[in-house]
């Protein structure tokens, strides 16, 4: 089996890293602002995957899996800032919310 | 001879499909005005995602992926969506601010910065083995590893995991303490 080669995969991984990035800078809602940030994760993984199939090696799932362990804690405390940010009646605006007073 | 063709065609078509699933998901995801349709393309962005990582041979990763980020993860998404109430964000209305235009400037430099680098540095030497272990990605194989070489990455994730967690109850369990002290006072 010769499929698509790493090069393939981490044109992907780029793009999909570009697309979070953009969605991270331009959009204003912090949920979305939180799901463009799982997309750049997923571009880095699928980089690492990419990678750890092209030298054979271990190492490049189990880091994949710990980003994905951080990705899980990291959408925890961000959606929890989020209902805390509803529960206050504030705007649910990144550039509104360029304060940290409470 | 033949079979092993039609495989590697097999392949590639599932390569196509997949990854243009996966990156039409993502520019939907971050062009949707709606916080839900823009949660439910990521969710077929992650499916589309695990096929890619069962193309790579890595099927624990594959089934983590569906599992934790398309099941767990994005549920939580879809009811702090729902909880919040969808608020409609229309990102691109009113033309072209100089805050738009300088993100797509930058993402763009980004994008084309990882794909320079990737052509330069590694053009030609790109090209995985075409053998691999049966046991490669199997998650008897990942869960050794994490229990052998990598056991101090698989502790300080648990730790890591238990941070978030409490850090959640406390961001949770604080505003509501706060609001019942000022619905004491008043």
């Amino acid at each position: 089996m010769s499929g698509p080669g790493v090069a393939w995969y981490l044109g992907i991984s780029a793009f999909l890293f570009g697309t979070g990035a953009l969605g991270v800078l331009v959009r204003r809602n912090p949920i979305i602002v939180l799901l463009s940030l799982e997309i750049m994760l997923n571009g880095g993984n699928l980089a690492l995957i990419a990678f750890s199939r092209h030298a054979h090696n271990g190492a490049g799932q189990i880091f994949a899996l710990a980003v994905m362990a951080v990705a899980a804690s990291e959408v925890c405390v961000g959606l929890g800032l989020v209902v805390a940010i509803h529960r206050r009646r504030l705007a649910l605006d990144v550039d509104r919310l360029s304060e940290l007073r409470g | 001879m033949i079979l092993a063709s039609a495989g590697n065609i097999v392949v590639w078509i599932v390569w196509v499909g997949a990854g243009f699933a996966c990156l039409a998901s993502g520019v939907a995801v971050v062009s949707f005005s709606n916080p839900f349709y823009s949660a439910l393309a990521l969710i077929g962005n992650l499916g589309s995602l695990a096929v890619l990582y069962l193309l790579l041979s890595a099927e624990f990763v594959a089934a983590a992926q569906v599992l934790v980020y398309a099941g767990a993860v994005m549920v939580m998404f879809l009811f702090v969506i729902a909880y919040v109430g969808p608020r409609m964000e229309t990102p691109w209305a009113g033309g072209p601010s100089w805050q738009s235009v300088a993100a797509v400037l930058a993402a763009g430099s980004i994008f084309l910065e990882i794909i320079v680098a990737v052509a330069l540095k590694a053009g030609g030497r790109l090209s995985h083995s075409d053998h691999v272990n049966s046991t490669f990605g199997s998650p008897g194989w990942i869960g050794r590893l994490f229990l052998t070489d990598h056991l101090l990455a698989f502790e300080i994730t648990s730790i890591v995991l238990l941070i978030a967690a409490v850090g959640g109850v406390i961001l949770g369990s604080h505003t509501q303490r706060r609001s019942g002290e000022e619905a004491s006072t008043s």
